[in-house]
């Protein structure tokens, strides 16, 4: 089981999320934006960070970089992809997810443990998840605040495509407390907050039995995994 | 269009005038300092090396005042502290020897005054420049934290600084992906014209990967790379661009410079990439002075010389001259020192990462520096002179005699009234931890990201920072700094041991043995005799306390100027202290984990509450003489830390500093949400105080920890065979309350909301 780890410029997070993969029980394969190739790999997560400094718009220039038009045709056909963070504004921007992510409400960054509800979990990156359950998950960024129009929304709301909701508390204004989004085959999954930072006891969310021991994370990554090898 | 004319001043041009004026004046030179010039260079300088010595000459590159007093640095030394130290003062940050083949670099640096004019890109320049210094050593830089203090809470300023400093450092710090685990900020009306932001940043490497900044292979060429040069942060130089007629040329220019994280996040991957290519021979980023400094400082360090072709820098700005060129402080560029043989090799890294670079010259055997500008040669100078043998200077020093006043009106002596009754001090209590110094500073910190990396095992609101170094044995390393600028205008020796003794306590609160030292001396003017007495006592206290505690200083820097038309700020000499741990699945959190355990106080609390949070908050007072320090006392302290935690003893730990037991057990309560009752009947028996010193006394040595009952015994046992005095003054609690007996019961909810509503709502 192989999972493409894309690097773009100005990304941060792709050694972490290389790391979750690995705990998870896969092998982590460095994908590198200007190549074209996805070197056989089994699914592909877009991992968080700055890619291209944000110029434009978050995600709009990572959304045309080489590596993605393969990931885009091979999404379209199937293959299992999470975006999280930058890599969800760079699912938006290239069409795969509806909507858009604006500056969150509040104008500041924000970086917390935050409390999701697990709103779908037939998708490939959930199905280790109950519906309904409240997950922990570190959540981190300036522009997380979910917006889209009526007609979409409420073919989110009705197809059952959203995938998580902020739970206590909205920390960027997100119309409807939408934290992720699925797409209708259940392959492709974006969310603002961060399941690689919530992989491995110690460095992960505070829990009410220890400090940082929150692994909540690695349940996404187990359930490709799950998808994969069922499949 | 308006006719170019050439006006570039050359060495030969320079020979035939030896008259002309020149504006060494407006460039920050003194008399004296030009002549020598004269007399180095056996005719006038012209005016790009004029420029090239005023730069690299003036107190920010040259610690021209106070390297007299930093050279006991190197001199209060035993060969037990130096066993460690890979890479000493001098360099771009000091490297340790942290064991399985590890080392790691740490240094802290001001970006004071830029931070006041341009808050938002003094901030985040600030970050990006201590990050390249790190980087420069070869290392990855792996985390950073910020020494901020602004002026007062309430002042209509004081929001534009913090707002536009913080959000500054997120911008910047975020965008690099480094975690940003601790830091501190403080408010006082001294700091209101003059903020001070401070950045540290701590990286880590194999150590065979350390590199040095020097130049010393002839043949080898010398690279730009990074960035383009541009007309930022060039400041006084532009005197000397006045001399150009150019109607089309930029008139003003901006004297901060102006920050792009991401082109610097991929300047680090770029770089990292390059040392593990085993390309580069040297390395140094380009910071204060720009080209000036990183070209003679890579040529004197390494007893070599360098022809550079100045035309050859990639420009934002075609107008800009050869003098603008040599001093722009333009970001995120570096200069790689390659030999010929590797240029193949850097070429596709760099490509590979989309970064711009030209190759400027190449290393030569003769210890000169050559620089032309076209076929003309501008510069011409032996690049130790403009690097390492500037001017050193024995500035005056006055014992200032308000001192002694100020001394003398202590809380005691004043008969500033304490609580008189369990409300007033319950009332107390919160007006301490509810104050803008004393409360949550979660407003400030959720703006950082400090996840990035995975590694992080502690960070804010914990004692200290630490970060995970191998992921393979656990091994990491602990930070935290410290500077108590009231203490520091109490008694700068005293303070400056001070701040040493609180961050070394942070560092071993959190299960890390203290290894090195890292300095930020932020003070006024030197050419004032009593700040240059506040210096050099500061600087004696804190080389003599690294003595005594054994952990040698391992680099730093100094800014002078900070103050506001006379009126300086209170001397504030920020210490880092760097730690190391094991393995981080054995730290130490601040706050109480679980309900039935135990508290201690360790340490002996005597009256202390000059200088104190209390005596500012409560009377608006500072004077007196700050809490005694014993440094023996600190150490025995950390090895008892050491040797609990590694039997597993200690399930939290918080030292007690400004606020005193109050803040702490606050603090201890907050941070995991559980509760505690809390009794002081025998704490004021055995230590002969009253319930606010009790509360609020600021004294030394002490440390909050609790311990779960099956290892009571035990724990009690090793401080009593050890001599550190231990009383058990409670038990954390399943409720979810805060009760001290004899004062008040809160509930966590309140006191969380009144500690963390404050800072918000200044400046949310």
């Amino acid at each position: 089981m192989r999972i493409g780890v894309v690097t773009f410029p100005g990304t941060l997070d792709d050694r972490d999320a290389k790391r979750a993969v690995r705990l998870a029980g896969a092998e982590p394969v460095s994908l590198w934006h200007a190549d074209t190739s996805l070197q056989n790999v089994d699914a592909v997560v877009l991992p968080g960070g700055f890619s291209f400094g944000d110029y434009l718009r978050c995600g709009a220039i990572a959304a045309q970089a080489p590596i993605m038009k393969t990931i885009i045709d091979a999404a379209n056909g199937g293959l299992p992809v999470l975006g999280i963070c930058n890599g969800f504004q760079v699912l938006v921007e290239a069409h795969l997810l509806p909507g858009g992510l604006t500056r969150n409400e509040h104008q500041h960054f924000i970086c917390r443990d935050q409390k999701l509800i697990v709103e779908n979990v037939d998708t490939a990156w959930t199905n280790q998840f109950s519906i309904g359950q409240e997950i922990t998950i570190p959540l981190k960024n300036g522009e997380g605040g979910y917006i889209a129009d009526e007609e979409t929304l409420k073919r989110l709301e009705g197809d059952g495509l959203i995938a998580f909701r902020y739970s206590d508390v909205n920390p960027n204004g997100s119309v409807n407390n939408i934290a992720g989004l699925r797409n209708e085959r259940g392959n492709v999954v974006g969310l603002m907050p961060h399941p690689e930072h919530a992989v491995e006891p110690g460095f992960g969310p505070d829990t009410p039995l220890a400090m940082r021991s929150g692994v909540d994370g690695l349940q996404f990554f187990k359930s490709v995994i799950n998808q994969v090898v069922n499949a | 269009m308006a006719k170019k004319v050439s006006l570039v001043d050359t060495t030969k041009a320079a020979k035939k005038s030896p008259d002309k004026v020149q504006p060494w004046k407006e460039l920050g030179l003194k008399q004296e300092e030009y002549d020598r010039i004269k007399v180095i260079l056996n005719r006038r300088p012209t005016s790009a090396e004029l420029a090239m010595y005023s730069v690299m000459w003036s107190e920010h590159c040259s610690y021209k005042s106070s390297k007299i007093y930093l050279r006991q640095f190197g001199e209060k030394v035993t060969d037990e502290m130096k066993k460690n130290l890979m890479v000493g003062m001098g360099e771009n940050a000091g490297v340790v020897d942290i064991g399985e083949g590890w080392a790691v670099t740490f240094k802290v640096e001001s970006h004071n005054h830029p931070s006041y004019i341009e808050p938002f890109q003094g901030a985040a320049t600030g970050v990006g420049g201590i990050v390249r210094d790190i980087l420069t050593m070869g290392a990855r830089p792996i985390a950073v934290m910020d020494q901020l203090r602004f002026g007062a809470p309430g002042h209509p300023d004081t929001a534009r600084v913090v707002n536009g400093v913080v959000s500054g450092i997120s911008f910047y710090g975020n965008c690099l992906g480094l975690p940003n685990i601790g830091g501190e900020t403080v408010f006082n009306k001294v700091y209101q014209g003059n903020p001070l932001v401070n950045a540290l940043s701590v990286g880590a490497l194999r150590h065979n990967d350390l590199k040095l900044a020097k130049a010393d292979h002839p043949g080898d060429l010398v690279i730009l790379f990074g960035a383009r040069t541009g007309a930022d942060g060039i400041g006084g130089v532009s005197v000397l661009a006045s001399e150009a007629f150019d109607a089309d040329g930029p008139s003003r220019r901006p004297a901060v410079q102006v920050g792009d994280p991401f082109a610097e996040k991929v300047l680090i991957e770029c770089c990292l990439e390059l040392y593990a290519a085993g390309v580069v021979a040297g390395i140094q980023d380009l910071g204060g002075a720009g080209l000036s400094c990183a070209t003679s400082e890579l040529a004197s360090n390494g007893r070599a010389g360098m022809r550079v072709q100045l035309k050859n820098v990639l420009l934002r700005d075609a107008s800009l001259t050869p003098e603008e060129i040599l001093m722009s402080e333009s970001q995120e560029r570096m200069m790689a020192i390659v030999p010929k043989k590797h240029l193949k090799a850097f070429t596709e890294i760099v490509n590979r990462h989309e970064v711009e670079f030209s190759v400027l010259g190449k290393v030569i055997r003769k210890p000169r520096l050559y620089i032309n500008w076209g076929k003309e040669e501008i510069v011409n100078v032996p690049p130790r002179s403009v690097a390492h043998d500037g001017p050193v200077y024995e500035r005056p020093v006055a014992y200032p005699k308000w001192i002694d006043a100020l001394n003398k009106s202590s809380v005691k002596k004043l008969g500033l009234v304490r609580a008189q009754n369990a409300s007033e001090l319950a009332s107390q209590l919160v007006q301490v931890v509810s104050s803008p110094n004393q409360a949550s500073k979660s407003w400030i910190t959720d703006q950082y990201d400090h996840y990035v990396g995975g590694n992080t095992a502690l960070a804010m609101p914990d004692d200290s920072g630490m970060v995970r170094v191998s992921e393979d044995s656990g091994l990491g390393v602990a930070i935290a700094t410290d500077a108590n600028g009231k203490y520091c205008q109490l008694d700068p020796y005293a303070g400056a041991k001070l701040a040493l003794a609180e961050s070394y306590r942070n560092v071993a609160a959190s299960g890390a043995v203290p290894m090195a030292v890292t300095n930020c001396l932020n003070f006024g003017s030197p050419e004032n005799p009593e700040v240059m007495w506040q210096f050099k006592e500061a600087t004696a206290g804190l080389a003599d306390g690294c003595l005594e505690l054994g952990i040698p200083v391992t680099g730093g820097n100094v800014s002078f100027y900070n103050q506001t038309g006379d009126t300086a700020i209170y001397p504030t000499p920020v210490v880092g202290v760097l730690g190391v741990i094991d393995d981080v699945a054995r730290r130490i959190p601040s706050g109480w984990q679980d309900e039935g355990n135990n508290i201690y106080l360790l340490g002996i609390t005597r009256d202390e509450l000059d200088g104190s949070a209390w005596a500012e908050v409560i009377h608006d007072h500072l004077g007196g003489k700050p809490p005694v320090v014993d440094l023996a006392k600190e150490k025995e302290l950390a090895e008892l830390m050491h040797g609990a935690n590694l039997q597993g003893l200690i399930a939290s730990a918080h030292d007690l500093s400004d606020g005193g037991l109050a803040q702490a057990v606050v603090e201890s309560c907050l941070r995991f949400n559980v509760g505690a009752r809390i009794w002081l009947i025998e704490l004021i028996e055995r230590d002969r105080i009253d319930l606010t010193a009790a509360l609020f006394s600021e004294s030394q040595g002490r440390m909050l920890i609790s311990v779960g009952r099956e290892d009571d015994v035990k724990f009690v046992g090793l401080c009593e065979a050890r001599g550190i005095p231990v009383l058990r003054i409670g038990v954390t609690d399943s409720v979810k309350e805060l009760v001290i007996q004899d004062v008040a019961t809160w509930s966590l909810e309140e006191l969380r909301n009144s500690h963390s509503a404050t800072i918000p709502e200044l400046f949310g």
